[in-house]
């Protein structure tokens, strides 16, 4: 049963990995900003839901709160941080990203305290078997929930007016503008969902671990540029994959690999190997 | 008086590794963000060394010596990828390089080396040695730039394909400056281990990095004495005053912002700013 455990942990695992790097693919697909502060939005997102799940006790509207806050929030970083310095090199946004990182990391340490935030009553617990899998309600829904966004991604990416006028945006900006798209109003949506889709992950996050942290998107954040290269930049489904894969991997590395590795730097074993053979990643853009 | 010493040791050795990184990311434009780990491979070597009867400064050279070695091993990364990419793999290689130490009980794992010998200089001697070795990379420095290896580190910073029109042989020049910076990394790792007589991985942390970077990034990348003064200043801004120790890395975090956001030159690009109106 081993062998069946640590596959339905990695696929847990990938689908939170999942749901954070989509929106930070998307936002590469977009603007070609490393956005390294999109893990501050899932740390963000994590604590709203403790917050208002503590005061409410209703985890639906938390989540519900939470994917509105951290959206407008995303917004708000793209106003103020990405916008001015898109006609830079690469890396100065990089680094100002960076930079905007470690200082929500602190701002959340300062305000929130060092030890973090845990659920009054932990919400979602219950066991459900389905197929002879038991698994908490949690994780069941972890698991539906970055399903369902990825399908509900693609059908407004492949079946509306709205994902026309994206997918015109990331192909030729200049050209979809002078064709009537709005691609100011193209970006702001773009954060607004991506950033949406990291307060998810954050709120299962914080349902599993029964814990957020000001430190629990330092990981993820650099994971995730990991799993974005290794899809291929821009591209969702096979960031989807390499996120479910690197999961997978993980949660096999760390019973085989523990004496030579640790878990969190497998990624970047296979981000080096993946760009040094493949630069361009390893599932090209169309 | 031994307080005011050991300021002046921190100084040195942030000036050295600010510099250090100052050489690749700032002189030939190859962003590293995993500098940490070659401090790290210089500061590993020595401490192990030493630790096991060796002379210090055979031990110092050896830490350079591997430093830079790995750090030509990360350079040939920069020929494949470029720009952002490059962050990411260096980045991934820092990364890598903890998650490797950590697991190794041979090099102390977790726990990491305590108990280092004393390099028996003294406190002055030691502080001296600290001080010339950033005097001589500041030299350095200041006559690569002038040099023609320096104008051709600029041509490829600039624009590496003219610099391939051009004839020059780019490959040659980024791995030259991959191998001298992270050489000069495992020289101010080497200082560190001596002088706080203890690491673990986490001092050679991402985190550790960035500090780096910030140093290189608020003084102006590819300024020689930006990168001394933001150095100089900001090494030692956290320990002079206790409450910016607690919120150390918030000040850090938003100068990086801040500076990228408002002035991508860094101090240097200020000063100049201010320097080329009062003078009209």
């Amino acid at each position: 049963m081993l062998f069946l455990d640590l596959l339905i942990q990695g696929l847990l695992q990938g689908s939170i990995y999942g749901l954070i790097a989509v929106g930070l693919t998307l936002v590469y697909g977009l603007l070609r900003i490393l956005h390294v502060a999109h893990a501050g939005l899932f740390t963000l997102g994590g604590y709203i839901c403790v917050i208002v799940t503590n005061q409410t006790s209703s985890f639906l509207l938390a989540v519900l709160t939470s994917m509105i806050l951290v959206g407008l929030a995303g917004m708000i970083i793209y106003r103020i941080c990405y916008q001015p310095i898109l006609d830079q090199p690469p890396f100065v946004p990089l680094i100002a990203s960076i930079g905007l990182f470690i200082a929500m990391e602190e701002l959340f340490r300062i305000f929130f305290g060092a030890y973090g935030l845990s659920f009054t009553e932990l919400p979602l617990q219950e066991p459900l078997a389905l197929m002879q899998i038991n698994l908490k309600q949690a994780e069941w829904i972890t698991i539906a929930s970055s399903v369902g966004f990825v399908a509900m991604l693609a059908f407004l990416a492949n079946r509306t007016k709205l994902g026309l006028a994206w997918k015109a945006t990331v192909t030729d900006p200049e050209i979809a503008s002078s064709f009537g798209v709005n691609i100011i109003q193209v970006r702001y949506l773009n954060f607004f969902i991506g950033s949406s889709l990291a307060a998810v992950s954050g709120c299962m996050m914080a349902v599993l671990n029964n814990l957020v942290e000001p430190t629990m998107g330092s990981v993820p954040s650099y994971k995730m540029l990991a799993i974005i290269v290794l899809g291929g930049l821009g591209n969702v489904r096979g960031t989807l994959i390499a996120a479910v894969l690197l999961g997978i991997i993980e949660s096999y590395g760390t019973i085989y690999l523990d004496d030579l590795l640790d878990r969190d730097s497998i990624a970047f074993v296979f981000l080096i190997i993946a760009l040094m053979i493949r630069p361009q990643g390893l599932f090209q853009r169309h | 008086m031994a307080y005011e010493i050991s300021l002046l040791i921190v100084m040195g050795i942030s000036i050295t590794a600010g510099l250090s990184l100052n050489l690749i990311t700032g002189f030939c434009g190859q962003i590293s963000l995993g500098h940490a780990a070659f401090m790290g491979i210089g500061a590993y070597t020595s401490a192990l060394m030493t630790k096991n009867g060796f002379p210090f400064f055979p031990s110092l050279a050896a830490g350079m010596l591997l430093a830079g070695i790995a750090g030509f091993f990360v350079g040939l990364s920069s020929l494949r990828v470029r720009h952002d990419f490059l962050a990411i793999t260096t980045m991934g290689v820092g990364f890598l390089f903890i998650g490797l130490v950590r697991q190794q009980d041979a090099l102390g794992g977790e726990m990491g080396i305590s108990g280092i010998p004393d390099p028996g200089l003294g406190k002055i001697g030691f502080l001296l040695l600290v001080l010339g070795c950033a005097a001589l990379v500041i030299l350095f420095c200041q006559f690569m730039k002038r040099s023609w290896l320096g104008f051709s580190f600029d041509v490829v910073a600039d624009d590496e394909d003219t610099a391939l029109l051009m004839g020059l042989n780019v490959t040659q020049f980024k791995l030259i400056a991959f191998a001298i910076g992270t050489c000069l990394a495992g020289l101010a790792g080497g200082l560190y281990a001596h002088n706080v007589r203890f690491i673990d991985p986490e001092s050679f942390g991402f985190i550790e990095s960035i500090t780096v970077l910030s140093m290189v990034v608020i003084g102006g990348i590819g300024s020689v004495w930006g990168v001394v003064i933001a150095s100089a200043v900001l090494s030692v801004l956290p320990l002079w005053f206790q409450f910016i120790e607690d919120y150390k890395l918030l000040v850090y975090g938003l100068l990086l912002f801040s500076v990228m956001r408002f002035s991508p030159g860094g101090l240097s690009a200020i000063f100049s700013k201010i320097f080329t109106r009062s003078l009209k």
